[in-house]
């Protein structure tokens, strides 16, 4: 933020700004250069601050209403639905928005796959974003639980006994992160503070993820390093800020299509009976956004190498700006690693929908295939690719392809000659 | 540009404004009104009391909408001092016919008027009660006589359902 020099025209915001600098900030932000030719899959950044926020807000009124108690838990959650005022819209907006925020954040990081975002130099708003991610699903599952529903019961039960496949001192692990012999009273008061706290480690790790993302600028379609200002870039307001919030606005439609017209389809009708630790449901599945790492552990015939799987599929991309070297960061100028990245997503949604399916018969053949396949995406398919691929043309600047590379007739002509 | 097409560009950001600011405000209100009562506390905005047990000179309180409700049945005496007080004396000029309406039974707010606590009964300069947070004077008619308080004790909306119950609220 030292690229600016900024003086605030009022004596009070100058006598202000020379003692905490907010104002600059401020300026920094609107007058961030972002590359010109963004395009709505950009916009989902700033949807997924939307959604935190909506979570952060609803989930302070919730539990000014919610009781974390095994016996009460359940009966607190029909009280919020029945007799807080606009409580049934709170809750939805709070149990919807869990998933809006995933498919937000699903597009988020799909996007950064396909326009090598995660490459040089942005390795490290990568890495806090699979933090958030991780973090995400921590906040969602312990979520989950708070209603003490049969799915609640059962996915706490589940869940917490990965821990098990730990050897030597798993069940040790599974009793201490109970706080006795089963899901119980302890579990789910020490659920309710780390979900409250997890949201707030999340904002701070955004304020990082926004902050890394500054020092280096957006990434772009074309995934060409730009001049910052330059012919190639706009203001971040007015031109991103409109652009985020009409996005935004036919987002809230999608979810307020939920919110209003099916608030539990996502759900399980399970999860309206009471948590009952001597019966468990018959088929018991997560919530959608944690079904394709479900597909894999449940691919893997061994308890501790099934949990490992699960635990790898995401560790995988963390370390993922490593695996794929490739200099050329979009897949416009990469023709196969665009094919790839196409069955990628194919094959995360196969996983998704058999993670959703009994684990038998051809359900299991194809989890086991998939899951294969997702690993080699990232551990053969991708070092090779960064090797070997024939990279298409990259222009030189985003007015290039327009303007026959106006910007700088020179550099255009010692490229045709090359040709 | 032309000045018509100023206008229209004008009427385009109000009317935006405007509509975002009646969504902003119907996405605001629902994250306030919950904090307000809600159905289950609205429930028990009545209650019903047996007073057939009480004698002369005797009180008893009973909770209402989680405050102390006073339901004292008078002695004449009690009654005749509380009727016999010059209006010009009062700090909240209140006629104790109309404070109650069965001059034998006093019903009121066992809240003082100053910061809340509850006042004890039988006691103080007037004979009727006394808060021992701030020391504020109540009489026989439960009106505030002296100390900090503003007003009289408040008294609740109630009706006799017959001789031997009162519901209050």
């Amino acid at each position: 933020m030292s690229d600016h020099e900024y003086t605030p025209n009022s004596k009070f915001g100058k006598w202000f700004n020379d003692r905490l600098p907010l104002l600059t900030l401020g300026k920094h932000l609107t007058d961030y250069p972002t590359p010109k030719n963004l395009n709505y899959w950009w916009t989902f950044g700033g949807i997924l601050t939307f959604c935190l926020i909506t979570q952060i807000v609803t989930g302070l009124i919730l539990a000014m209403h919610y009781v974390a108690h095994a016996d009460l838990a359940f009966g607190s959650v029909e009280h919020i639905m029945r007799n807080v005022n606009y409580g049934w819209l709170i809750r939805y907006v709070h149990a919807n928005g869990a998933s809006m925020f995933f498919l937000a954040v699903y597009i988020h990081i799909f996007r950064s796959l396909y326009y090598g975002s995660y490459k040089s130099p942005r390795e490290i708003i990568w890495i806090l974003g699979m933090i958030i991610y991780i973090l995400m699903m921590a906040a969602a599952f312990m979520g989950y639980v708070l209603p003490w529903g049969q799915m609640s019961f059962w996915g706490a039960t589940v869940i917490t006994n990965l821990f098990s496949a730990i050897p030597l001192v798993g069940e040790s692990i599974v009793t201490w992160l109970w706080g006795g012999y089963s899901v119980d009273n302890p579990t789910l008061t020490r659920f309710f503070s780390l979900h409250y706290l997890i949201p707030f480690l999340i904002l701070g790790l955004v304020v990082l993820h926004i902050w890394a993302l500054h020092v280096p600028g957006n990434n772009n379609p074309i995934g060409i390093d730009l001049k910052k200002p330059s012919k190639d870039t706009v203001p971040f307001h007015p031109y991103i800020v409109i652009k985020d919030l009409f996005a935004l606005l036919i987002f809230l439609i999608v979810f307020a299509f939920f919110v209003f017209y099916s608030p539990n389809i996502l759900g399980h009708a399970d999860n309206y009976i009471e948590a009952n630790p001597m019966v468990t449901p018959a088929h018991i599945v997560p919530e959608w956004y944690l079904l394709p790492f479900y597909a894999i552990l449940r691919s893997v015939p061994d308890k501790l190498l099934g949990v490992i799987a699960m635990f790898g599929a995401l560790f995988i991309l963390v370390i993922l700006p490593w695996l794929d070297t490739a200099k050329t960061r979009s897949a416009i100028f990469r023709p196969l690693y665009k094919q790839f990245y196409w069955f990628l997503v194919a094959d995360v949604l196969i996983l998704g929908y058999v993670g959703a399916m009994p684990a038998e018969g051809i359900y299991l053949l194809v989890a086991r295939v998939a899951t294969a396949y997702y690993f080699a995406h990232f551990l053969i398919i991708l070092p090779i690719l960064s090797r070997k691929e024939k990279v298409l043309d990259v222009p030189l600047s985003i007015t290039e392809p327009v303007l026959g590379g106006s910007v700088s007739p020179s550099v255009v002509r010692q490229r045709k000659d090359k040709l | 540009m032309s000045e018509k097409k100023v206008k229209r560009r004008e009427f385009i950001f109000t009317a935006t404004y405007a509509v975002g600011a009646v969504g902003v405000g119907a996405t605001i209100w629902p994250l306030i009104d919950q904090m307000n009562p809600d159905a289950s506390v609205k429930a028990l905005a009545s209650t019903e009391v047996d007073i057939s047990n009480v004698e002369r000179g005797q009180s008893i309180t009973v909770l209402w909408r989680g405050k102390p409700v006073f339901i004292r049945r008078r002695t004449e005496e009690e009654i005749a001092k509380a009727k016999e007080v010059d209006l010009k004396e009062l700090k909240h000029p209140e006629r104790d016919e109309d404070r109650a309406k069965n001059p034998e039974w006093l019903v009121m707010l066992g809240v003082c008027t100053h910061l809340g606590c509850v006042p004890l009964g039988d006691t103080g300069e007037y004979g009727g009660w006394f808060c021992p947070c701030h020391g504020s004077h109540y009489d026989t008619s439960g009106r505030i006589r002296k100390g900090p308080a503003p007003t009289n004790m408040e008294v609740p909306k109630y009706e006799f359902v017959n001789n031997n119950i009162i519901k209050i609220g």
